[in-house]
């Protein structure tokens, strides 16, 4: 099929980045949208031309590298799934697709697609732990976890940090990220032990980085890849309601 | 930190300086603020239906002289003011925030996807906001101000002098123009509450499976019947005044 394609150009943060229009007149059907990205840059290459760079890793959906906003929807119009499980059955042919970058101030673009997300990394640096003192690896079953906390956990744990979240709020906040994070480590019995701590100074983190106040939007749910659910937001706010009024912490 | 840190410092609150300055305690105030003047409309409704009373006034302008009289409703009335200005004026900075924190560059092609909400009223809570505002200030102005400025006329009901609001209300529901502007102003709060009234709830962590489906439907029913009760009374009254209906309202003494 042929696409016409609507792409951020940008060389660097502080480079003023512009929309450019490129045709691919010969799109298979099986492709995945990265392999897509790929007959563009090699036909960009062909003709002297500076490639699109984007980023990636795992291309199974679970690294999160791949961020890019298509057709006004973070990892593409087709819900739970990144942009590198999306496969090019879902566009028209004649199609035109627009391709944009995560926006929020605290993603800066690097280059074109690519932004730096490295601010998740600091919240998670903040709390998003558990510590563990080394020495023999105790029995796994040495403390009891009770199912649906478990399962609770897990959901919550799916999370692969790709910042899908960020882009599609329209507040740029990064509130689903942090509680499933959050949620994840707070639900098992081993995240209880510094449960108080972790939230208040992963949202302290958060707030530092610069991102949005939630609205209770949604949008981030809706958007995310794999599909966590705001109700972890609702359980973050307890758990920082409850931390903020009973523990030491300044 | 915030300019409340240095009385809370010393008296070792910096902490609470924290929460309140942190984006989830900006949040928190929003929510409680919110679910205050949620909890004072409906109050205010009930007055406002004794306008409906086909008694030339009378209930409507004893209520008034209790609201005004009662040390207790006085007391509630201030801190409804400042909570009105606390949740306006925190409102906007989060709006500001929000804009800021997205960055200069918007998307070029936009969409808004929600689960279980308005995900594009969600989005616009500011602007809805600031309308119900500029609302208010207007509805101070035209009712509380004139009031307290002592621009009415006294009507006596069994032995008390009351100050009679019920004529400058009637007169101001005779305008078509106020009218007009009363009931769009209702019909924005309503948008607002659609998704505020369960939102508040969401912020302060009450999300839970047994009763957030309760939640979501008392908040629809809310965000329509209150401000639908609310805009039916200067309808009714403006429609009598025009002769389109007589529903038994006795507008003058
Ligand atoms: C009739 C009066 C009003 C009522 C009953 C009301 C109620 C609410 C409620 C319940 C929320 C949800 C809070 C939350 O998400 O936790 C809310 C949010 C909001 N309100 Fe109001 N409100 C009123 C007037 C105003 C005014 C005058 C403004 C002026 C700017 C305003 C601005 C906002 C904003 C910006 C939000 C969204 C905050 C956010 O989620 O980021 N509201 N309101
Ligand atoms: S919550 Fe979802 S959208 Fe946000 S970072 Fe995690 S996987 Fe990505
Ligand atoms: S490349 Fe790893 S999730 Fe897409």
């Amino acid at each position: 099929m042929k696409l016409t394609l609507k792409i951020w150009r940008q060389g660097g943060e502080y480079k003023k980045g512009q929309f450019v229009n490129y045709q691919l007149d010969q799109v298979s059907e099986h492709m995945s949208f990265l392999e897509m990205l790929y007959v563009l840059n090699e036909q960009l290459i062909s003709q002297g031309k500076e490639p699109v760079a984007f980023e990636h890793d795992c291309r199974e959906g679970i690294c999160g590298a791949c961020s890019m906003v298509i057709n006004g929807h973070a990892h593409g119009p087709l819900q739970g799934t990144t942009a590198c499980q999306l496969h090019m059955r879902f566009f028209r042919d004649g199609q035109t697709v627009t391709i944009e970058p995560f926006r929020a101030k605290s993603f800066p673009v690097i280059k074109d697609l690519v932004v730096d997300r490295s601010a998740f990394d600091r919240i998670i640096q903040a709390g998003g732990y558990v510590s563990v003192g080394t020495g023999q690896a105790q029995d796994a079953n040495a403390i009891p976890v009770e199912k649906d906390q478990s399962s609770m956990a897990f959901d919550a744990a799916a999370c692969i940090g790709c910042g899908a979240c960020v882009a599609a709020c329209p507040n740029a906040s990064a509130m689903l990220f942090v509680s499933a994070k959050v949620s994840h480590l707070t639900l098992l019995p081993q995240g209880k032990v510094e449960a108080k701590k972790r939230v208040l100074s992963m949202v302290r983190q958060m707030d530092l980085e610069g991102f949005g106040n939630c609205s209770n939007v949604t949008a981030c749910e809706a958007e995310c890849p794999k599909g966590i659910s705001v109700e972890n937001i609702a359980r973050m706010n307890r758990e920082y309601l409850a931390s903020v009024f009973s523990s030491e912490e300044d | 930190m915030s300019w409340l840190s240095p009385a809370l410092k010393p008296i070792g609150l910096i902490w609470f300086d924290h929460f309140l300055t942190s984006s989830l305690g900006k949040k928190v105030i929003m929510s409680l603020t919110g679910l205050f003047l949620i909890l004072f409309l409906m109050v205010h409704l009930m007055g406002n239906l004794q306008l409906l009373n086909a008694d030339g006034g009378e209930s409507f302008n004893k209520y008034t002289y209790f609201m005004t009289h009662n040390p207790l409703i006085k007391t509630v009335s201030y801190l409804l003011y400042l909570f009105i200005l606390l949740h306006a004026i925190q409102g906007w900075r989060l709006w500001a925030q929000n804009h800021h924190a997205r960055g200069g560059q918007g998307y070029a092609v936009q969409v808004v996807r929600a689960v279980g909400t308005n995900g594009r009223v969600a989005a616009r809570m500011g602007w809805l906001g600031t309308i119900i505002f500029v609302f208010l200030v207007l509805h101070m102005w035209q009712f509380w101000f004139q009031m307290k400025t002592g621009n009415v006329t006294m009507v006596l009901i069994g032995e008390v002098e009351h100050k009679d609001l019920y004529t400058p209300v009637v007169a101001a529901f005779s305008n078509l123009f106020y009218v007009i502007v009363y009931v769009f102003s209702m019909w924005i709060i309503a948008v607002h509450l659609w998704h505020g009234f369960q939102s508040a709830f969401q912020t302060l962590g009450l999300n839970h499976k047994k009763y957030t489906p309760l939640i979501r439907f008392l908040g629809k029913l809310y965000s329509v019947l209150v401000p639908l009760g609310f805009a039916l009374i200067p309808l009714l009254v403006y429609g009598q005044v025009q002769g389109w209906w007589s529903v038994n309202l006795s507008l003058t003494h």
